[in-house]
């Protein structure tokens, strides 16, 4: 019972991290059908932006506690500075382009932002571990967590749980759903549909540094780090739907449990679990789990 | 009279050697390959520093800088130059970039390569081209129990002395633990490393229990997971030959949850993170260079030339890829030092740097280099291993204890697996 407890709150840890840095990439699919992969980088700037800007912070002497803040404005601060710049600047011009092409541009952009963090900060690891151990831990049963842990629980609650309000309770909602729904309808009907991608393509980036900014207080922030997380949340948002926030939401927590199930009873399948998990959901559900029926367009 | 005698002498000394100085000046420039990780998670801890070394040494050896016997001008008297290339991009990468080596920038040699996945798809590569190639760092045992080679040689021990050294300074300093762990990378280097500590481990306490080994993908990040199954496990000894940023992460994530304090850890590559993560690194874990490097490094000559020079230049101690690096360099020079003579003072040809090298043995920052398993190709060195202990915030190692080459290596011709299996016999 207590391992299966320890399973249940490591697959809970897993999921939330994973659905943070997964959501903006299902999100900016679903409004705009691009498969973003400057999703990774966004998230490797943010994590940098708060390594960088929290190691600063914490260097000066300010009160720690508020270290957490300046991790999330830091990954707002370094999002602000580069989503705008490549929707308006580069992605604006390709939206006609078929999806392939612009899934080729993500990646160019990618290798760019890639060297461009390079540049910025070098090669060196940058560490800023003092956030992690900040709130002390908490025991389940035998096991010692950080309490720093829940702080990505509750990141993941609040953006998948605003994001749901935002869509579906709001008049940007409804507009929102009309852009996804049809954007040369809505366009007719007068909604600036530019203004929309400019937004959601810089929300969604956004949770990818703040993903980024709030894992770097647990990794050596080294460069690569946007490589690992593209693929995994590419698993997490195929497995629920490209598009879909619950199935993003479901996504992860289903990628999260058997992950942290496998690890505790079977460590030899970890590596291959994730991706069984997602071949089973394509070859049974090939939109994945929650995929919608599309109408067909004449 | 006499004095004219003398000076018919020394002018006819002086035109003897003239062919072998004019040689030596107007020779072409040596040009080694040199690769390792620049960017991606092995960059900081490995291949950054590996270059720095590369680029400090050779620029002291252009400069006669080094010390005996390393002191003459380059490589015979020949300018070393180097085209520096980046380990990263996965093995077939690095196939096409070694073949640019050779075929494009008709490198003399390559020093490089710190995964044990390149040197696996390196080495027979590097046999087909005829080019000498010396792995200076990569870890993994199989290259030379596979195969034999002409034009490859790794003057770094292989990962079996980092774990049999682990196992048998375990038995040193807790001769009554009663189970292990293990947490490590999933690839050539991760598996054997593990591999080779358990049945050490079995050898050396036969009533030990493995409790769990996790085996992470490489560059994985999150390990909270498996630090959990470490926890529950309640071995006395945790074990990992983890090593880059994954190492970094691993120590973080398991500093708060007290996995190193519950259980010991044996960190077999753990000197690359101890000026970096003094605070995470609890008293009494074990920490291992990969051989006699870094704190464990001899007081000789070289070792306080290359600690003195790299800090100096780059403001840090040298970590272990560093004098790794350093040495690689130092055996090829002599190597091909000892060619040049033995080919009348003329630049050698690959193979015939290649048997100089071959069963050779030389001193370097981390004391004697003996290649001496592989048939001459794969270096074997002793072996050093410590505890933390945090002084003034700074981790220093304390309990060092070391072991001579020919006990924590097996001996030519036997499979590493098969010696430890057969319980250590020479």
């Amino acid at each position: 019972m207590a391992e299966f407890v320890t399973v249940l709150v490591d697959g809970i840890f897993y999921s939330a991290w994973l659905f943070v840095a997964a959501v903006g990439l299902t999100l900016i699919y679903g409004v705009m059908k691009i498969v973003n992969l400057t999703h990774g980088s966004f998230y490797a700037l943010g994590a940098y932006a708060g390594a960088s800007f929290t190691g600063a912070w914490i260097a000066h002497g300010y009160p720690p506690m508020l270290s957490y803040a300046v991790l999330l404005a830091a990954a707002i601060i370094i999002t602000l500075v580069f989503a705008p710049l490549i929707e308006r600047g580069i992605l604006r011009f390709m939206y006609a382009k078929e999806e392939v092409v612009i899934l080729l541009i993500t990646y160019s952009l990618f290798l760019i932002l890639e060297d461009v963090i390079k540049l910025i900060w070098g090669v060196d690891p940058y560490f800023v571990s003092e956030p992690y151990g900040l709130l002390g831990s908490f025991d389940v049963g035998e096991m010692t967590y950080p309490t720093y842990n829940l702080i990505l629980v509750g990141i993941a609650i609040v953006s998948g749980s605003g994001l749901t309000l935002l869509l579906q309770g709001t008049r940007i909602g409804k507009l929102l759903r009309t852009v996804i729904h049809d954007p040369e309808v809505s366009r007719a009907m007068g909604i600036n549909v530019d203004r929309f991608y400019l937004v959601t393509f810089t929300f969604g980036s956004m949770l990818a540094a703040i993903g980024g900014a709030f894992t770097a207080p647990t990794v050596s922030v080294v460069p690569g780090l946007g490589v690992e997380i593209i693929v995994l949340s590419f698993a997490v948002v195929v497995i629920g739907g490209l598009g879909s926030l619950p199935g993003a939401a479901l996504g992860a927590v289903i990628v999260g449990l058997v992950r942290s199930a496998t690890i505790h009873y079977v460590p030899a399948l970890e590596l291959f679990v994730i991706y069984f998990v997602m071949a089973m959901v394509l070859a049974f559900r090939p939109r994945g789990l929650f995929s919608l029926a599309e109408p067909r367009k004449i | 009279m006499h004095s004219l005698k003398k000076l018919s002498t020394a002018v006819a000394a002086a035109l003897a050697l003239a062919p072998v100085t004019v040689l030596a000046q107007d020779a072409a420039p040596v040009k080694i390959g040199v690769v390792a990780f620049l960017s991606g998670a092995a960059a900081s801890p490995f291949g950054v520093p590996a270059r720095n070394a590369a680029e400090l040494v050779i620029e002291l050896m252009n400069a006669g800088k080094a010390p005996a016997p390393y002191n003459t001008k380059g490589f015979g008297g020949s300018k070393i130059e180097t085209v520096i290339i980046d380990e990263s991009g996965g093995t077939t990468t690095q196939v096409t970039e070694f073949r640019n080596l050779v075929q494009r920038h008709n490198v003399d040699m390559v020093i490089g390569y710190i995964s044990s996945g390149s040197c696996v798809g390196i080495a027979p590569v590097a046999e087909e081209l005829k080019k000498l190639t010396n792995f200076f760092d990569c870890g993994t045992p199989r290259i030379f129990e596979d195969a034999s080679y002409k034009y490859v040689f790794r003057t770094s021990p292989h990962s079996t002395m980092d774990n049999v050294g682990a196992a048998m300074y375990l038995k040193d300093v807790k001769p009554n633990m009663k189970a292990i762990a293990g947490i490590n990378q999933n690839y050539a280097w991760g598996q054997d490393s593990w591999g080779d500590f358990e049945a050490s481990m079995k050898h050396l306490f036969p009533k030990i229990a493995v409790k769990t080994s996790q085996m992470p993908k490489l560059f994985a990040g999150q390990y909270n997971a498996e630090i959990s199954t470490v926890m529950g496990a309640k071995a006395d000894v945790v074990h990992s030959s983890f090593w880059d940023g994954d190492l970094e992460a691993l120590v973080l994530q398991a500093a708060p949850r007290g996995l190193f304090k519950k259980s010991t850890g044996v960190l077999t590559a753990g000197e690359t993170i101890m000026a970096k993560l003094a605070k995470q690194i609890p008293d009494g874990t074990i920490l291992g260079a990969r051989g006699p490097f870094g704190p464990y490094a001899p007081d000789n000559a070289y070792s306080r030339w290359l600690k003195k020079e790299f800090q100096e230049r780059y403001q840090v101690l040298p970590t272990y890829p560093s004098y790794q690096m350093a040495q690689a360099i130092m055996g090829v020079k002599l190597a091909w030092e000892k060619a040049q003579a033995a080919n009348g003072g003329k630049r050698p040809s690959n193979e015939q740097v290649a048997a100089a090298l071959e069963h050779s043995t030389f001193e370097g920052p981390g004391g004697t280099v003996k290649m001496a398993l592989g048939k001459g190709h794969q270096a074997i060195m002793e072996t050093a291993y410590g505890m933390s202990k945090v002084v003034g915030g700074k981790v220093t190692v304390t309990k060092v204890k070391r072991y001579p080459a020919e006990v924590v290596n097996p001996p030519e011709g036997v499979k590493a697996a098969d010696w430890i299996a057969g319980g250590f016999k020479h």
